[in-house]
């Protein structure tokens, strides 16, 4: 199957954002549901091995988007490896915070996750990735991913992960065993970098913060993920401006 | 044939510092998750096709590029930076880079080493090691496979001193790494036809850019650690 789905904003005559695209395409079906607030709403099992899904996010300057889901997204095996792609440009002074639910592997699948997020000058962005290694007990299919984030044309991180390799996932270098893993990229940094079981907060050379976790089930990776971006950005919400940064992790 | 300045640039004694850096395996031994030959082989594992990949990829960019009069290794250290998420990663990798190119100029003195030491006084350890490459003589892909054996050099022979694990096992370990080192050395510098001259900018930013969470967090674990015997 292929298919693309769209969100684009605008800024409305008042300033306020108006969501001026909003394109579903199955399994890929986007619903609106707040001012600025868009749920995506899998309507088709998957993404299943030989689908080719993208998902274009177009924020213009100064307006703000946020992007969840509504359930988990379960890769699962078909024909092939099943590819999505995410784009994102976030225009200067804008919003984006892309907070997703997890990414199960299940078993026998072959994944390849995409990003390319670009972003213009005072863009404010909180993009969060969440992967589950397989459904309880299951052994994982296969994932390769690729983050790459740009201000105005210049790198601010690039990173991909091979997932589902046995030998890779079990060394004490990569994942540890851990079968769940998370990466929030921050576009604010972090006055220092933090570190404690399983949650890392390193601020990037260029700007920026990475919050990196691993966890045993997601539950508890989404709450080391919360607490490394309360760390980062002082309250945990990126598109709150004026909040101090001074806040220590897990107090609010 | 294979360039002698190869057999130089991967022999760990050449006095360019890297002794003092065990990248991550004090901090996973500390912790317990490398305390045996076959625990060290599966950490060693995963920082060759994780750590290893970008570092090779950037080392045979640099040598590449370091043909070229300015070849623009202030964007090239971008495309590092932008790989290493680590603070504490970057800071061993441009300590290590800062110390070779030391060394480099006076072993191998060469106009590209003097370019990329004003460029970059700094620079991370692969570009380094790239362009030092060049000035010794060898290929790109020679580049790529010195990077990639740095990858696991040091973190085994340090393993070695902390756990006093025999020498010859974990010899034998690196030796039976040969297959992935090679292969990991070609994904950075695919074989083929290479017109000489650097590659245009814009390509090093699909260089790969493996990475590996629990490196991460050994690293800025390390960082912190009060007793320790190894910088990184």
């Amino acid at each position: 199957m292929r298919a693309g789905a769209a969100v684009g904003t605008a800024a409305g005559p008042d300033g306020r954002t108006v969501l001026r695209r909003l394109a579903s395409a199955p399994p890929l079906t986007l619903r609106q549901t707040g001012p600025h607030t868009v749920h995506l709403v899998s309507t088709a099992a998957g993404p299943l091995g030989g689908d080719r899904l993208s998902l274009d996010l177009d924020v213009a300057p100064r307006t703000t988007l946020e992007l969840a889901s509504v359930a988990s997204t379960l890769v699962l095996p078909g024909r092939g490896e099943s590819e999505l792609l995410v784009t994102a440009r976030v225009g200067a002074g804008a919003r984006l915070r892309f907070v997703p639910e997890p990414t199960v592997l299940a078993a026998g699948c072959a994944h390849r996750l995409i990003v390319r997020l670009e972003l213009e000058p005072e863009a404010s962005v909180l993009w969060r990735e969440e992967i589950v290694l397989g459904r309880y007990g299951e052994r994982p299919g296969r994932c390769r991913t690729r983050f790459d984030a740009t201000l105005a044309g210049r790198p601010l991180l690039r990173q991909e992960l091979t997932l589902g390799d046995p030998d890779l996932d079990a060394s004490p270098a990569v994942l540890g065993g851990a079968r769940c893993l998370g990466t929030t990229f921050l576009t604010a940094t972090a006055k220092e970098p933090l570190v404690s079981d399983g949650l890392a907060v390193l601020p990037l050379a260029a700007s920026g913060t990475v919050v990196s976790a691993l966890a045993a089930d997601a539950v508890e990776l989404r709450s080391l993920l919360e607490r490394g971006e309360r760390a980062v950005s002082g309250d945990g919400d990126d598109t709150v401006a004026g909040r101090g940064r001074g806040a220590r992790p897990g107090v609010r | 044939m294979l360039s002698p300045g190869l057999l130089l640039l991967a022999d760990s004694r050449l006095p360019a510092g890297g002794h003092a850096h065990s990248g991550g395996a004090e901090r996973v031994i500390a912790a317990g998750a490398v305390h045996d030959v076959p625990s060290l082989e599966r950490f060693l594992r995963g920082r060759l096709h994780t750590a290893g990949v970008p570092a090779a990829a950037l080392a045979a960019a640099a040598r590449a590029a370091a043909v070229d009069e300015s070849p623009g290794w202030e964007l090239l250290d971008e495309e590092a930076d932008a790989r290493t998420a680590s603070p504490a990663q970057r800071a061993a990798s441009r300590t290590q880079g800062r110390l070779l190119l030391r060394v480099a100029r006076r072993v191998w003195p060469a106009e590209a080493l003097e370019e990329l030491a004003r460029r970059t006084p700094s620079p991370h350890h692969p570009v380094a090691l790239g362009v030092a490459a060049y000035a010794a003589g060898a290929t790109a892909g020679e580049a790529a496979l010195a990077a990639a054996y740095h990858a696991v050099s040091g973190p085994a022979t340090a393993a070695v001193r902390l756990l006093g694990l025999d020498p010859v096992a974990v010899h034998a370990l690196l030796a039976a790494l040969g297959p992935d080192l090679a292969a990991v050395a070609e994904r950075a510098h695919p074989p083929g036809p290479h017109p000489p001259g650097s590659r245009p900018p814009g390509s090093w930013a699909e260089l790969p850019a493996c990475s590996a969470p629990a490196l991460d967090l050994l690293a800025e674990q390390h960082a912190r650690a009060e007793v320790r015997l190894f910088v990184s």
